[in-house]
């Protein structure tokens, strides 16, 4: 028993209100000036050698102010994105439900292959015959990626989602030119995510949005009604935003190639179907696949993203530079639009190969899963979603739900109908909560929008906890505890922003302090 | 305001002689949220009923405002570039989109007036 040492519980407060820090810090809640507010101008983290006298030959329009650079000592930088990462919130540090975005856990196997020397110390200028072990990876992966979408060629070099949706919808337009047409609309349902119409309005296509029906999924009657021979392509994410799988997606497929248009699918909502459905056999012509999602490579700041195309045999042609193509022994990339082997190229859509280091990872998360793994990985999180919305049915609205969800549970704000809140405002006490929000607001087609999507990932204790926390801010909402809410985030280090302002009035540049009060004088 | 029609986009018209004064309804405003910005269509340019006449975007989402009526751009709201609040204040007055010079009056009949639109976004909730 510790009758002199500490006390081994804390004192008890009188009052719930903590005192103020002289330093605005709160223990390890450590506030963080920006670079230049702590940097200054004789200070450098590195020792260089003046430079020897040298006469300019810039003709008199070298700069003579100063630079304005922050210097920091090696310390002061260390600390400053040390403090700054603590404030951050990723996979790695809880369940991040950011519907139609698959944040799944990023396995450490895969980092630990990304960084082997042969591919991590490679440069894309190297002489192929240096790299076949590459070249190799990027064909086990291309075939990989065609074994389960059951397609025929595909593009590894798009560097995210909407880069791949960009490069498939050049396919169809350089189908539709190499046929001798030029047709102008691309058919989008408004259960599309929002890449899409802008995709097709990059390409100079005319939009034309249909409606979904009553059950959230897209109605292949209007799909024809939509139709005409001036229709280049429709554009449909399956599994939907409102995390449904489209029942007609077939009846849609032949409806489309009947008018001589192509069908892209957005495959962001991949990780739903994977190894379940090939989309081949839906009659899809092109579909991008976000290795960053489906495939567990980071993103969302954690990594670049990664959106190979995967193309059926109409568009293979297409597909652009460069080729992977097998000599004998040996692989090679045909580099040039119009060599042989890339004979109908589209183009490039990348200076060189795409993101090496999200193919490593990918493929060691398809190898280490093996197939029955991957199946067993869309499965579950399908099962997770279905077990949030069911979970939480009694004490939320779930729009759409006569229909089993696909890996995300989507709620709308009907429940939170006579309470004085707002779907934002249950967000920002989910953070308080130490949660990172849902998406909230999209899809648009539901008022007041939730979208949850746990994928495989999490364990069903973590599920439990999350449902949990919902549960009791639903019924606090209910019983009308609207300070919980309205005045939240009450925890993280900077209370509720004011995104309006933000909005209209965005403050894009750092101006010194002094240099605002000296031109105010 | 016998004078002012609706859209089911949640567009209004007010007419003012043969000038059609245009924005959205103050349903829409408060749908939207803060309107942070509202990108208007040129003086002189002609827009068909139906056709997008200018785009508008709140903390929440982008929309398009379609033309509830054809006809050619008069005047544009030139408040709105700095202060696109006014929308969320006053959506049916101040915060005007467009004035539009009338091509066919004919166009109004199809549209709602005020009771009926009211009607209408009664059976929205």
């Amino acid at each position: 028993m510790n009758r002199e040492g500490r006390g081994a519980t804390a004192p008890q407060s009188a009052s719930e209100t903590r005192p103020a820090t002289f330093t605005g810090n709160r223990a390890l809640d450590l506030e963080e000036g920006l670079l230049f507010e702590i940097g200054r101008q004789e200070v450098t983290g590195v020792d260089l050698d003046e430079p020897a006298t040298f006469a300019p030959r810039l003709g008199g329009q070298e700069r003579t102010a100063p630079l304005g650079l922050p210097g920091l000592t090696e310390p002061e930088a260390m600390r400053h994105y040390v403090r700054l990462s603590r404030m951050n919130y990723g996979i790695d540090s809880g369940l991040f439900p950011l519907g139609s975005c698959t944040m799944k856990h990023n396995p450490r196997l895969n980092e630990r292959m990304a960084r082997l020397a042969g591919f991590a110390d490679i440069h894309p200028l190297q002489p192929v015959s240096t790299v076949q072990g590459a070249l190799e990876l990027m064909g086990e992966l291309s075939r990989y990626l065609l074994t389960l979408t059951g397609m025929d060629a595909v593009a590894l070099t798009p560097k995210a989602g909407a880069h791949g949706e960009l490069c498939g919808m050049m396919a169809i337009k350089a189908a539709h030119e190499a046929n001798g047409r030029k047709p102008t609309i691309v058919v989008v349902p408004e259960s599309a995510h929002g890449t899409n119409p802008a995709t097709a309005a990059l390409l100079g296509y005319q939009v034309k949005s249909i409606p979904a029906r009553a059950d959230g999924t897209v109605d292949v009657e209007e799909v024809k009604k939509a139709l005409s021979q001036d229709v280049a392509a429709i554009m449909l994410t399956n599994p939907n935003t409102c995390g449904l799988f489209e029942p007609d997606v077939v009846a849609i497929a032949e409806a489309v190639h009947a008018v001589g248009a192509y069908f892209y699918a957005d495959g962001a909502n991949f990780n739903a179907i994977l190894g379940k459905v090939r989309v081949g056999d839906l009659g899809v012509d092109a579909m991008h696949i976000n290795l960053h999602k489906t495939f567990s490579t980071p993103h969302g700041g954690g990594g670049p993203g990664a959106g190979p195309v995967v193309l059926s045999k109409a568009l293979a042609p297409f597909a652009p530079a460069p080729a992977l193509v097998t000599d004998g022994d040996t692989l090679r990339l045909v580099e040039q639009q119009g060599a042989v082997g890339a004979e109908q190229a589209l183009g490039r859509m990348s200076a060189f190969h795409g993101q090496m280091g999200m193919f490593v990872r990918a493929l060691a998360w398809m190898l280490s899963h093996g197939a029955d793994g991957m199946r067993q990985a869309a499965e579950d999180a399908v099962l997770s979603a279905n077990y949030i919305r069911a979970s939480l049915q009694d004490v939320m609205s779930a729009p759409f739900a006569t229909r089993p969800a696909m890996h995300e549970a989507l709620f709308d704000d009907a429940w939170l109908e006579g309470t004085g809140l707002s779907t934002l405002d249950v967000a920002k006490a989910l953070i308080d909560e130490g949660y990172h929000p849902m998406t909230v607001y999209f899809p648009l087609v539901v008022h007041g929008a939730m979208l949850i999507e746990p994928t495989e990932s999490e364990s069903k204790a973590s599920l439990d906890l999350f449902i949990a926390t919902l549960r009791d801010l639903a019924l606090a909402a209910k019983a009308g505890e609207k300070e919980r809410f309205l005045g939240a985030p009450h925890y993280a280090p900077r209370r509720r922003l004011d995104e309006t302002r933000a909005a209209r009035a965005p403050v894009l540049r750092w101006v010194k302090p002094q240099a605002i009060a000296e031109a105010a004088e | 305001m016998s004078d002012v029609r609706y859209t089911k986009d949640h567009e209004y018209v007010r007419i003012d002689g043969d000038i059609a004064v245009i924005g959205i309804s103050d349903y829409a405003q408060s749908q939207l949220g803060d309107v942070v910005f509202v990108e208007l269509p040129e003086v002189g340019k002609t827009v068909k009923q139906g056709a997008e006449a200018a785009v508008v975007e709140s903390v929440k989402a982008a929309s398009e405002v379609y033309a509830p009526v054809s006809g050619e751009v008069v005047e544009i709201n030139p408040d709105l570039e700095a202060a696109p609040g006014a929308v969320n204040e006053d959506a049916e007055g101040k915060g005007w989109f467009v004035k539009l010079k009338l091509a066919n009056p004919a166009e109004l009949d199809g549209l709602m007036d005020a009771a009926a639109y009211a009607a209408f976004v009664e059976t929205l909730s």
